[in-house]
C-alpha cells in the first residue's frame, strides 16, 4: 500500500541558503506524525511544502497519488483535499464564523448554501462552538478561533490534516481545548502531520515522531522508540528534549 | 470700495444645478473606473511576472509625473483617434467622454498605489489560508484579500476622490460645462463674475470640507 503523503529527498533553498536538506519520510493513512525540533529547523517550511504553500527545488512529494511539484498538478484541487491549520489561526476577519466555514465549501467544492451550512455547523458543534456561529472571529478568544479553524478545515472533508504549530500562539490556558480536539481527531483515524512542541500530545496520540535540525530530518522513529530510551537518541535530539521535557 | 450684488444668482440656480450634476456624474464615473483600473494595476504591480509588474510600474510613474491638465487636453484630441482606430470609423466622442477617460486613466495611477499598499497590509497568512482551502489566486483576491484591503484603505480612497472632485474643474480647458465653468460663464453674462465665483468657492469648500470631515470620522472609527 502506498502512503498518503510521501516525501523523497526534498530540498529547498532561499537564494544560497539551504532551508531543507534531503528530507524523506512518509505518512500512512490514519497515521499521526509529530514533527518537532528547535526553531529555525525548517519544520514549518517542510509541512508547507506538502500542500505547495512553499515551493521546493529538489526531490518529490506525492500526496494521495498526486505529485505536488509537478507543474501540471492542479494545486487548488490538491489543496482542497488537505486541511491545514496555522499558528495564527488565519480565520477571515471580515466574514462571520458561519461564512468562514462555508465560503470554500461553496466556492471551491461547489456545494449548495444549505449543504455547506449544515456541514459547517456540524463541525462547529463538534468543536463545541455552535453558539458562536453568528459572531465574527475578532469576538472569539485565541483558543476558540483555532477550534473554528480546525472546523473550517474539516468541513472540506480532507483526506489528511496538516497542523503548523497550532498551539504556539495561544495563551497557556487555551492550549488544552485545542489539543483535546486534535486528540479526538487522531482517535477517529484522521491522517495527521503536526508540527508542535507539545510532547504530551505526541506521547498520547502520535504513531511516529520526526525530529528536525538545521533543515534535515535527524530522527524519524516510532513514538515508543523516540520517548523510550532518550539516551539512544542523537545528541541534538537529546539536547532539544532535555530543554523541553524538564518541566 | 466695490459693492457685491448677488441678485442674479437666484435665476441662475437651475443652470448651476445642471453644472453640478455634470460634475458629480463625472466624479462618480471617474472614481468607479479609476478604482477598477487602479486595482488591476495594483495586482499587476504585485505580480511576480516582471513584464506585468514593470508595465504597471511604468504606467503609474508616468501618469504621476505629468500634469492632469495636460492629460485632459491631450485626451481630448487622442481619444477620438483611438475610438476610430478601434472601430474603424470616425465616432464623435465628445468632451465628456474624453474627460472621463482622462480622469479614469490619470486617477488610476493614484488609486493603484493606494490599493497596492492596502493589499500589502493584509498578512501573507491570509493568502496562505485561502490557498490551503483550495482557492485560486483570483478567488483568494476577490473573496479574501481585496475585501479586507478595501475596508482598510477606504479613508484614503475617499480622500483621493475629494481631491478629484476639485480637479474635475479642469475640464473648463476643453469647454465642458461643469459647475465651475457654468458659474463663470453665467457670471460673465450677467456682469457679476466676482459674485458667481465667490458662490462657486463657497460650494466647493462646503462639499469638500464636509466630505473630508466625514472621512476623518470614518478613519477614527476604523482605527479602533
Amino acid at each position: 500500500m502506498s502512503a498518503m503523503i510521501t516525501l523523497k529527498n526534498v530540498s529547498k533553498w532561499y537564494g544560497d541558503f539551504q532551508v531543507l536538506t534531503d528530507c524523506s519520510t512518509a505518512v500512512e493513512k490514519g497515521e499521526v506524525v509529530v514533527v518537532c525540533g528547535p526553531s529555525g529547523s525548517g519544520k514549518s517550511t517542510l509541512i508547507k511544502t506538502v500542500n505547495a504553500l512553499e515551493p521546493f527545488q529538489k526531490g518529490e512529494i506525492i500526496v494521495d497519488g498526486m505529485s505536488v511539484g509537478d507543474p501540471k498538478t492542479d494545486l487548488p484541487k490538491l489543496r482542497a483535499r488537505i486541511g491545514m491549520v496555522f499558528q495564527n489561526f488565519e480565520l477571515f476577519p471580515h466574514l462571520s464564523i458561519t461564512e468562514n466555514l462555508t465560503i470554500a465549501q461553496e466556492r471551491v467544492l461547489g456545494r449548495s448554501k444549505d449543504e455547506a451550512r449544515q456541514k459547517g455547523l456540524h463541525y462547529l458543534d463538534r468543536v463545541g462552538l455552535k453558539a458562536h456561529a453568528a459572531k465574527f472571529p475578532g469576538q472569539l478568544s485565541g483558543g476558540q478561533q483555532q477550534r473554528v479553524a480546525i472546523a473550517r478545515a474539516l468541513s472540506m472533508d480532507p483526506i489528511a490534516m496538516l497542523f503548523d504549530e497550532p498551539t504556539s500562539a495561544l495563551d497557556p490556558e487555551m492550549v488544552n481545548e485545542v489539543l483535546d480536539v486534535m486528540v479526538e481527531l487522531a482517535h477517529e483515524g484522521m491522517t495527521m502531520m503536526c508540527v508542535t512542541h507539545e510532547m504530551g500530545f505526541a506521547r498520547k496520540v502520535a504513531n511516529r515522531v520526526i525530529f528536525m535540525d538545521k533543515g534535515a530530518i535527524v530522527e524519524d522513529c516510532a513514538k515508543e522508540e523516540f520517548f523510550g530510551d532518550i539516551k539512544a537518541r542523537s545528541e541534538r535530539a537529546q539536547h532539544f528534549l532535555s530543554k523541553i521535557l524538564q518541566h | 470700495m466695490m459693492g457685491f450684488d448677488f441678485s442674479q444668482i437666484g435665476p441662475a440656480l437651475p443652470g448651476l444645478m445642471d453644472g453640478m450634476v455634470l460634475t458629480l456624474k463625472l466624479l462618480l464615473l471617474a472614481v468607479s473606473g479609476g478604482v477598477a483600473l487602479g486595482t488591476v494595476l495594483a495586482l499587476m504591480r504585485l505580480s511576480s511576472n516582471r513584464l506585468l509588474s514593470g508595465g504597471a510600474k511604468f504606467y503609474v510613474n508616468y501618469f504621476r509625473s505629468i500634469p492632469l491638465l495636460l492629460v485632459i487636453t491631450w485626451f481630448y484630441f487622442v481619444v477620438p483617434l483611438i475610438f476610430k482606430w478601434i472601430s474603424g470609423e470616425f465616432v464623435a466622442v465628445g468632451a465628456f467622454t474624453s474627460c472621463l477617460v482622462a480622469f479614469m486613466m490619470f486617477e488610476a495611477a493614484y488609486y493603484a498605489e493606494i490599493v497596492r499598499a492596502g493589499v500589502q497590509s493584509i498578512s501573507k497568512g491570509q493568502l496562505n489560508a485561502a490557498y490551503a482551502l483550495g482557492m485560486t489566486y483570483g478567488q483568494a483576491m476577490r473573496l479574501i484579500i481585496l475585501p479586507q484591503a478595501f475596508r482598510k484603505m477606504m479613508p484614503l480612497l475617499l480622500q483621493q476622490s475629494i481631491i478629484l472632485f476639485q480637479d474635475t474643474s479642469l475640464v473648463y480647458a476643453v469647454g465642458l460645462m461643469d459647475f465651475l465653468n457654468t458659474a463663470r460663464s453665467k457670471g460673465d453674462i450677467v456682469g457679476q463674475p466676482n459674485e458667481f465665483l465667490i458662490l462657486a468657492g463657497v460650494v466647493y469648500f462646503v462639499i469638500s470640507f464636509g466630505a473630508s470631515t466625514v472621512v476623518k470620522r470614518l478613519q477614527k472609527r476604523l482605527a479602533v
